[in-house]
């Protein structure tokens, strides 16, 4: 089905053993657990980016994906606690619900392009911060709290996840979910860019009008992507909630938002795995930076400015250029 | 001759300006018929009106019969009216052959959700995609450079590649606006021929908006007029070179000369 060459077999295959065998075992050996939740973060937030990713994949810079990590959070926090349902059944409902908001939000606002749009997902993140807020069912600035760990899941008697509270290390349970959502998060990623629907995406962030007197049905492409954007959004969120135990209107804020964007930028929009190779930077970036106290967001801000200006095409076009130096 | 499409009564009006005033004519099959007028007369707003990237202020397109203006204009497209653009308008970063190939999106049997698994009908597809591309890229004589990238073509193979992406999409009418601009006597020259042969090989009926009166007198079949908005006249181009009207529109305007 899908045809790899041999360098991008070696490298699904190194990168498997990174994620599943030596981060794992180095944990274990610095006898560090802690380190499970903060690559856990780094993976969920991952997962959050490339739907920011796909949206610029159509032409429009999404500063709003903080909006759907909170609407998923608080919709697998609500059906955990009030309804009883089973984490892993809330999990993709999350998902779906925040695929839904997005058609609806989107058929207005995807109709802007650049600056306006942009603009616009800004503010779509404190909207659902102060939605939040009010809100009886989201319990306002108290948020929910005390959710349940994931329990068992089981199909047909047999049981493919443990109960987490049952777990001695329910943090490295998380760590291998979020391992095995991010990796399929991603093969759909690569998937979709390389499929028709990636190659009518490039065509519209081309040219639109070009791409419509095609016989693209631009508009319907836009909803099916901010969809499948937001839908990443919303399970990356409701992850976040579940591992936390709580969701609060302040989970997600702007500056989770601008982050999310960010992290592409820096990966590389061109490149599918651009988001996740970014997300890991710019996370471990900030916290190395910790040691220099108040100067952290300036010189965070500063190296950002410079490496966007050096490198607008992102970190993973430094490994392309240097194969192509190589091919001549 | 059956009348293929018919423009019906059409007006447009920004504001106060009527950049279209009743215009009514119709195109038959397999002809190429082109407009012609002085900047600003309005051939591309009624080009526009024809595809419905514009709606039109008053009056109606007809295709086979059929209403398709103030429609969109991917259904349009679909129906198998497609235009090109008056700038050069391609897909930067994409190659000539990508192009073609994503501009066969019509002729796609698969669902979107089908490519995305790998279905047996989307990669019959994308083999069929790849063939017509070849032939197709044969046919206009771009082998040479199928494999560049859009953005470091010169400006005559960017029009060649207009019109390639257009006709990818297996058009029953082709709108070509100014396919010529940009491009010298020889790259006009042949592109007229290229233009002739698309119609009589691949039966497409070709509208086209141009400048170069030499190339209009010797592409068109019927030439339609246009001066402020208002349609002067219609008319075989010897009927077009000696109609006063037309002459006078021409003389009055600085900027363009009719070639006689
Ligand atoms: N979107 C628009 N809004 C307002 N005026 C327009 C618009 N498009 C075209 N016009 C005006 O309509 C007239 C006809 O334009 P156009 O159809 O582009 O002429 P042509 O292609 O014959 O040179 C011009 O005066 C132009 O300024
Ligand atoms: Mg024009």
């Amino acid at each position: 089905m899908l045809k790899l060459s041999l360098t991008q077999w070696i490298g699904a295959g190194v990168f498997f053993a990174a994620v599943f065998v030596v981060a794992p075992v180095t944990i274990a050996v610095l006898g560090r657990t802690d380190l499970f939740y903060t690559l856990t973060s780094v993976g969920l937030l991952a997962i959050a980016s490339a739907g920011v990713w796909l949206t610029f994949y159509i032409g429009r810079i999404n500063i709003g994906q903080g909006a759907f990590a909170l609407l998923g959070a608080y919709v697998s926090a609500i059906l955990v606690t009030k309804a009883g349902m089973s984490f892993w059944i809330s999990l993709p409902i999350a998902g779906l619900f925040a695929a839904f908001v997005a058609v609806l939000i989107g058929l207005p606002i995807l109709r802007l392009k650049g600056v306006y749009f942009a603009m616009i997902t800004l503010v779509l993140t404190q909207v659902f911060t102060l939605t939040a807020l009010a809100l009886p069912i989201t319990n306002g600035a108290k948020g929910i709290t005390s959710i349940p760990l994931p329990g068992e899941l089981s199909v047909l008697g047999l049981t493919l996840i443990p109960d987490f509270a049952t777990l001695d290390n329910p943090r490295q349970a998380f760590y291998y979910t979020t391992a095995v959502l991010m990796v399929l998060t991603f093969a759909a990623m690569y998937r979709l860019v390389n499929s028709r629907l990636g190659h009518l995406c490039r065509s519209m962030q081309q040219n639109e009008e070009l791409a419509s007197s095609i016989g693209v049905n631009i508009a319907y492409i836009r909803i099916v992507i901010y969809a499948i954007a937001s839908f990443f959004g919303g399970v990356g969120g409701a992850m976040f909630g579940s591992i936390a135990q709580s969701v609060y209107p302040s989970s997600f804020q702007v500056a989770d938002s601008v982050n999310f964007m960010l992290n592409c930028f820096l990966g590389g929009l061109g490149y599918v795995f651009g988001p996740m190779l970014g997300t890991f930077v710019l996370y471990f970036g900030w916290d190395l930076l910790f040691e220099f106290g108040k100067y952290q967001m300036l010189i965070y801000s500063s190296v950002l400015i410079f490496l966007i200006l050096v490198l607008p095409n992102g970190l993973l076009s430094l490994r392309l250029s240097k194969k192509r130096g190589q091919d001549k | 001759m059956s009348a293929l499409l018919e423009i019906n009564h059409v007006t447009k009006k920004f504001g106060g300006l009527t950049a279209n005033n009743d215009i009514t004519f119709s195109v038959h099959e397999n002809e190429i018929l082109s407009v012609i007028g002085p900047n600003g007369a309005g051939k591309s707003t009624l080009f526009k009106m024809i595809s419905s990237f514009l709606p039109t202020t008053n009056g109606e397109v007809l295709f086979k019969g059929e209403r398709i203006s103030n429609l969109r204009p991917h259904i349009v497209a679909r129906k198998g009216i497609v235009r090109t653009f008056q700038e050069t308008t391609i897909f930067k970063s994409m190659t000539v052959r990508e192009s073609i190939i994503v501009a066969q999106h019509l002729r796609a049997k698969a669902s979107l959700a089908g490519y995305f698994w790998g279905t047996k009908t989307a990669h019959e597809d994308v083999e069929s995609f790849g063939h017509y591309a070849d032939d197709l890229i044969e046919f206009l004589g771009m082998s040479e450079i199928a494999g560049e990238q859009a953005s470091n073509l010169p400006q005559g193979n960017l029009r060649a590649l207009g019109i390639a992406i257009g006709l990818a999409t297996d058009p029953k009418v082709l709108l070509l606006d100014e396919p010529f601009a940009g491009m010298n006597h020889d790259e006009t020259m042949s592109m007229v021929d290229l233009v002739r042969k698309v119609r009589d090989e691949r039966e497409v009926t070709v509208l086209l908006v141009e400048h170069d009166m030499s190339a209009v007198m010797k592409i068109s079949d019927r030439i339609v007029v246009l001066n402020f908005g208002e349609m002067i006249a219609e008319g075989t181009p010897l009927e077009i070179q000696n109609d006063e009207r037309v002459i006078e529109a021409y003389l009055g305007s600085a900027d363009d000369e009719i070639g006689i």
